[in-house]
């Protein structure tokens, strides 16, 4: 993947993306909302994997961003009836701003205080919803995107349109991302990450370079709220608890955080993750405390497990074990 | 009136965050990982504690079985996940935050494994004394006779500590395995055996704190308590506000956080309950970086 | 023979520190172990002592064997190290830093006469039992951290340049302490130094390490008058 140039790149990005308009075309409406929803999981876990693998940080607070971006997405579309491409711009501008103001605190902190910082955030944040009533309180507020435009046929369910908005969206800003990280500002990150001290004496503001990472990142978190009430239909609190903060987590490093490559492995773990737990749940024939809790069980566990016993992702293992192989028989 | 009754209703309140705050402390020193896991630790001590007392009925019994149990799981985690940790994820574009990703993992496993076994329902440990409040001059405080044995067992406790570290051959050991462990060897401290006690003291002061951020509040607990939430923010913030590596300053820390919280929910707005710690922290961390007792090591290790 | 140290291997990562070194230190010697930087002079007393693993090779004190014994359990054994750069712990107070040297006791009257002894050796330490380590001098830090390894009673005492950062007369004192110390309570002593000249000065046995190999024993005395072992580390 490195190897290609970026127009080889965007048309690998133009044919998948046409073989995902044919597989939208083959499957159930579960199907394509669990689609929509791995659309949606890409976002978001590739924003934390910009974070934590490419500037070491780690954020619990994306929940939370992605919930700045719902509610000023909504907000604008009811309030302003602002055009429905135009929300999803103005999500990203709410988030990244928020992330830019995290980034400013978080340039001065790093590992745990950071991580303490935004799960402060993550848990404090939803409960302001509760303080402005134009934000709607517990029940939240709705948002909705209208039908799929008449043009596209009258089997073209809204299912299937949420789909296509978050699987367009996750192909632009997959698209972006791998551009901007393998760019000059990709490298920075990366020297930041490895060793601060010998980063800043070539000359790279580390500080400056965090800020614009977290803004980046939580710009892009912002799009994934936006979608993720999109497929809701509503935006409330407790559609952005700590646990999707935790699960973007879990995501990103079953992914493997030092690469963008990897990054639908974990979304799609996570939305079949709950599918999975319900199967075995019924295999075993458990009770429901055990039912309604395994897959928030299973996704704690697999962070544990992936961070003791593949901590790099499988990608990375995968390139490293490859690599040693190639080694060997250079070698002979 | 109102003044006092705010005041004292923070001291309680911090008391209990200065608990949890010790314990963050303490793991800190001894293995320089924050455990994001201690309020998970702290709600499975509760129920532990929960156990006791509908068992045996008496809440100075149950009390001390909690810290038990929360003291002998700290270990086994300290034992079985943490030198995996260290052994495994030494290197890597992940090693730095290694330890706070599988701390949090260990929280979503902790919680969930509780609502597996004891189900998402309010579970009660009733209050061994009394909640309502004192009666001063015909006016009824909030302040209580259960809020006033929690402040004296507190003060109790972090005094047995001191004494602990202070004045024992034990406490040498876990100070100097804390400030350096290479030498700490060379005297003849088992410094791994040390730190598996250090985990310990801390599961045994989270426990406390758990059962009694549950009995402060309406007694109710369940494993997506917003008490324990809460329990876990403030006890971070005031270990950081103490500077993370101080005993006297983690107490510092959560009695200041118990004050400013109580101050800003009964003279400002109640709906702040959640923003006010992490406004807080965000002050402390932009002003004094830290901490109010730490000197050296920056927030960058 | 009492330490005894064959075809002894020390690798960090790739880097050998350490190549198949063999020497051996009489009981009640006080050996100066010199060389350049980079010889494997520290390599060689930490693996002495247990904090490095040794990759291949065996020690041996009073005839037991040592290699892969943990540093805990070697200080019960009698073996004491006293790692490079003061080592002592500036958060603790002089006392503390001292008690800690004895902590693996059990017999807190051993202890207190143990202590009683090192305060008459450093009467320095003795005035500043209850202030901060970290307000003591480079001297004073250094007599702390010799005094610690005191406190453990040991047989051997493996030293590690205690006289770096020090100003040349309280280098010389802390040198005259050690050869005093080493005779009076029956020592053996390894002592790695860079101040070559004044390490050979005091010690009965010169040790020359280059490239993590035992280049040159001999008699302290002979080794300051052997031309090319001047040239090479006494710089005249």
């Amino acid at each position: 993947m490195h190897k290609l140039k970026p127009r080889a790149h965007f048309a690998l990005f133009v044919i998948f993306g046409f073989l995902l308009f044919l597989v939208g075309n083959r499957v159930d409406e579960l199907r394509v909302y669990q689609g929509a929803s791995i659309a949606v999981f890409v976002i978001a876990i590739s924003s934390l994997i910009l974070l934590t693998g490419y500037s070491g940080q780690v954020s619990l607070g994306h929940g939370a961003l992605m919930a700045i971006g719902a509610y000023s997405a909504t907000l604008a579309r009811n309030e302003f009836q602002v055009p429905i491409i135009l929300t999803f711009f103005i999500a990203v501008l709410a988030a990244a701003f928020g992330g830019a103001l995290l980034g400013a605190a978080a340039a001065r902190l790093s590992g745990p205080y950071l991580a303490g910082t935004t799960l402060a955030l993550a848990i404090g944040l939803p409960s302001l919803a509760n303080q402005f009533s134009i934000l709607g309180g517990e029940q939240g507020l709705l948002f909705d995107v209208g039908w799929p435009p008449l043009g596209l046929g009258e089997d073209f369910t809204q299912y299937k349109w949420f789909f296509w908005i978050a699987a367009l969206a996750a192909l632009i800003s997959t698209w972006l991302l791998s551009n901007i990280l393998s760019s000059r500002y990709g490298r920075n990150w990366r020297a930041g990450r490895s060793n601060e001290v010998a980063a800043q004496i070539c000359g790279i503001n580390t500080g400056r370079s965090k800020i614009l990472a977290f803004t980046i990142s939580a710009g892009i978190a912002g799009l994934a709220g936006a979608l993720l009430s999109m497929t809701i239909g509503t935006v409330s609190p407790s559609a952005f608890p700590l646990a999707l903060s935790f699960a973007l987590l879990t995501g990103a490093v079953l992914s493997g955080v030092s690469t963008l490559s990897g990054v639908m492995i974990g979304a799609v773990i996570l939305v079949a993750i709950p599918e999975i737990a319900d199967v075995v749940a019924h295999r075993i024939g458990s009770s429901e405390n055990i039912t309604t809790n395994l897959p928030g069980f299973i996704i704690s566990a697999l962070l544990i497990l992936t961070v003791l016993f593949v901590p790099n992702g499988p990608v990375e293992q995968h390139r490293a074990r490859a690599a040693k192989k190639l080694a060997k028989k250079a070698e002979k | 009136m109102q003044l006092l009754n705010t005041i004292l209703i923070g001291i309680t309140a911090g008391s209990i965050y200065s608990l949890m705050a010790i314990a963050f402390v303490l793991v800190w020193r001894s293995t320089r990982v924050i455990n994001f896991a201690q309020a998970g630790m702290a709600l499975l001590s509760t129920y532990f504690g929960y156990e006791a007392v509908t068992r045996i009925g008496s809440f100075w019994l149950a009390l001390p079985i909690a810290m038990l149990g929360g003291a002998i799981f700290s270990a086994l985690v300290e034992v079985i996940l943490m030198r995996v940790l260290v052994k495994h994820s030494s290197s890597g574009p992940i090693a730095a935050v290694a330890p706070i990703i599988a701390t949090l993992g260990l929280l979503g496993l902790i919680r969930s494994v509780i609502a597996m076994i004891w189900g998402g329902q309010d579970l009660r440990i009733p209050p061994p004394v009394s909640n309502n409040g004192f009666t001063v001059n015909g006016e009824v405080l909030v302040f209580s006779p259960l809020k006033l044995l929690i402040l004296i067992t507190t003060f109790i406790l972090m005094a047995l500590l001191t004494i602990l570290f202070q004045r024992t051959n034990l406490g040498l050991s876990l100070r100097a395995s804390a400030y350096a462990p290479e030498i700490a060897r060379l005297s003849g401290v088992r410094v791994d055996l040390t730190r598996t006690l250090g985990w310990a003291l801390a599961g045994a002061a989270g426990a406390v704190a758990g059962v009694f951020q549950t009995v402060n509040g309406n007694g109710n607990f369940s494993p997506d308590s917003i008490e324990f939430s809460l329990l876990l923010v403030s006890g971070f913030i005031a270990a950081v506000i103490g500077g993370l590596d101080s005993l006297l300053g983690a107490v510092i820390g959560g009695l200041f956080l118990g004050l400013v919280i109580s101050f800003v929910l009964i003279y400002l707005n109640g709906g702040l309950f959640f923003i006010a710690p992490f406004v807080v922290l965000l002050l402390v961390l932009f002003i004094r970086p830290q901490g109010i007792i730490g000197a050296k090591a920056g927030r960058r290790a | 023979m009492t330490l005894n140290v064959s075809h002894l291997s020390v690798h960090h990562g790739a880097i050998q520190a350490i190549n198949s070194l063999s020497l051996a230190i009489p009981t009640g010697a006080l050996a100066a172990v010199i060389g350049s930087n980079g010889a494997g002079k520290t390599s060689l007393l930490r693996a002495i002592s247990g904090l490095n693993k040794a990759s291949h090779g065996k020690i041996s004190w009073m005839g037991e064997s040592i290699l892969g014994d943990k540093p805990e359990i070697l200080v019960r054994k009698g073996i004491s190290h006293v790692s490079e750069g003061k080592s002592v712990i500036p958060e603790l107070t002089v006392k503390e830093n001292l008690e800690l040297g004895a902590i693996w006791r059990r017999d807190k009257k051993e202890m207190i006469e143990t202590l009683a002894l090192v305060v008459s050796i450093f009467p320095r330490l003795g005035e500043r039992l209850a202030q901060r380590a970290d307000t003591l001098s480079g001297g004073e830090r250094q007599m702390l951290a010799i005094g610690r390894s005191l406190m453990s009673k040991p047989k051997l005492l493996l030293l590690d340049e205690p006289s770096l950062g020090l100003a040349p007369l309280v280098v010389e004192q802390i040198f005259q302490t050690i050869r005093d110390l080493t005779t009076s309570m029956r020592l053996t002593v390894v002592l790695v130094e860079q101040n070559a000249m004044g390490a050979l000065r005091i010690a009965d046995l010169g040790i020359v390490l280059n490239l993590g190999k035992v280049v040159a024993v001999d008699h302290a005395q002979a080794l300051i008058d052997d031309p090319a072992v001047r040239a090479a580390y006494l710089g005249y």
